[in-house]
């Protein structure tokens, strides 16, 4: 196991596990937006799909211990690899003209960083049930499941919390929009058939990112969707 | 022309250094000068005066040596593509221009003195690698040995390196994959070098990573300033050819 160790540590192993500890993350990302959206449905949808994720349960379990150990590597990777990255450059240049990089390139780990401290917020928010909505948050609906409906609805109609979550994803949009691109040619997938998709892919997977996940908080700001208690 | 200069002077390996501003010696520039020949004559008045001329590093001047590293306002070799610091011309600026001049920052490049700097970390990645020790045969072997053009160019694209290290200059990270994958891709399309492709690769890439560079995060800086246009379809072999001598090789 000698020969992995020494892999998963290069720079080149290291660009391997934040490619896929990135796929596996924004896979995740559209499934959890796919999910949410059914807020539109109404509220016995989204009750009845929360219901049915909890019922999986010792599978939910699962699923969210590899999500949390997914979490863990990408952001220890990349902490690592930024220190490493600073230390390579002990001084720093007068001036400097990019060309080819870009603002989203070159802000990943502040994009990174600011979005760690958004997800601490949001599972406060919704998973846990503290912060600005604990009231909201043991909310019963009347087949006597957790009525997922009323507490996001009521949750985003305070406008500070629903331009957090608009906020946040303006970031994450960044993110993915270097991120998904970039781990194409990470996994050493370069060819110039393919480049135009590959190179499409960040910013339509990113802007889909952006549209659906903030269509909730601004339908429920704009008052398109209300709240049933 | 009349030109202003801020350039980096730094004794020697220990000392801080500092930009220096050269005015009166930058005066009646000709457009016609190379970067190099306008430094020349910029030393020439130094000398004159009794200073000490900047300490810049340059042998054919033709763009094939690789030795004439220098960040000239933000850009390795400068604002021109595809040029290095001795192809680029005065023609590039105009009068009254205010131009700063710094060395190759990297750790693995430390300064030896103003804008030179030790390139010994290309050399150790080379040595980790960067050979054929296989039997070619001779020349007739060579003829027998039938090489698609189509890989016979791809091959040569990456051997136009001239491991001057603007790709681990422009980079963000201080990252030297645009040069180690270019060797790696230079023999490892080649059937010569086949035979030694995975400890190869194995090899370089352990090289490039004991050596201090910083790790590619894909801004593709590199790709822009390599005077050679190397591709960055270079280190996407590489990122492949790595995990399959990794996983691969017993
Ligand atoms: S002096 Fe040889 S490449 Fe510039």
């Amino acid at each position: 196991m000698n020969w992995f160790g020494r892999y998963l540590k290069s720079s080149v192993g290291a660009k391997h596990v934040m490619a896929v500890t990135g796929l596996l993350l924004v896979g995740f990302v559209l499934q959890h937006m796919v999910g949410n959206l059914q807020v539109f449905a109404g509220q016995e949808a989204i009750n009845a799909y929360a219901a049915g994720l909890k019922k999986l349960g010792p599978l939910l379990w699962v699923a969210r211990i590899g999500l949390i150990v997914i979490f863990l590597v990408h952001i220890a990777s990349a902490l690592r690899l930024v220190s490493l990255n600073r230390a390579a450059r002990p001084v720093a240049y007068k001036m400097v003209k990019s060309e080819r990089s870009s603002f989203a390139s070159r802000a990943m780990a502040m994009s990174g960083l600011i979005l760690l401290a958004f997800l601490a917020f949001h599972l406060l928010h919704f998973t846990l049930g503290g912060g600005p909505l604990k009231t909201q948050f043991n909310l019963i609906d009347a087949y006597g499941r957790h009525d997922v409906y009323n507490m996001v609805v009521l949750g985003f109609q305070k406008p500070a919390v629903a331009i957090s979550y608009v906020v946040a994803m303006l970031l994450l949009c960044l993110h993915l929009s270097h991120g998904v691109t970039s781990l194409f040619q990470s996994l050493g997938l370069n060819h110039p058939k393919y480049n135009g998709i590959f190179n499409l892919a960040g910013p339509v997977i990113a802007t889909l990112v952006l549209v659906g996940n903030c269509s909730m908080p601004i339908a429920v700001l704009a008052g398109l969707v209300k709240a049933t208690v | 022309m009349n030109l202003t200069i801020y350039v980096w002077r730094q004794k020697d390996a220990k000392d801080a250094g500092g930009f220096e501003k050269y005015t009166d010696e930058c005066k009646g520039i000709s457009e016609h000068m190379s970067f190099l020949e306008m430094l020349d004559v910029v030393n020439d008045r130094l000398t004159e005066k009794g200073k000490m001329p900047i300490a810049f590093d340059s042998d054919c001047r033709e763009g094939i040596c690789g030795t004439c590293s220098m960040v000239i306002n933000g850009r390795p070799h400068g604002p021109w593509k595809a040029t290095t610091t001795c192809q680029l011309h005065m023609r590039a600026f105009k009068d009254g221009d205010v131009i700063y001049i710094e060395p190759w920052r990297s750790k693995a490049f430390p300064v030896i003195q103003d804008l030179i700097v030790d390139r010994k970390a290309f050399d150790t990645i080379i040595q980790a690698g960067g050979y054929i020790s296989t039997n070619c045969g001779s020349a007739p072997d060579a003829n027998s040995m039938l090489i698609g053009k189509e890989v016979s160019d791809s091959a040569m694209d990456a051997a136009a390196c001239i491991g001057c290290g603007a790709c681990v200059a422009a980079c963000p990270n201080s990252s030297a994959m645009l040069f180690t994958a270019a060797k790696l891709a230079h023999m490892n399309t080649l059937p010569q070098g086949k035979p030694e492709e995975a400890q190869r690769t194995l090899s370089m890439v352990g090289a490039m990573d004991s050596a201090g560079f910083g790790n590619c995060s894909n801004h593709l800086e590199c790709e822009a300033a390599c005077p050679k246009e190397i591709s960055g379809q270079v280190i996407a072999a590489m990122n492949r050819g790595y995990a399959k001598a990794s996983f691969g090789k017993r």
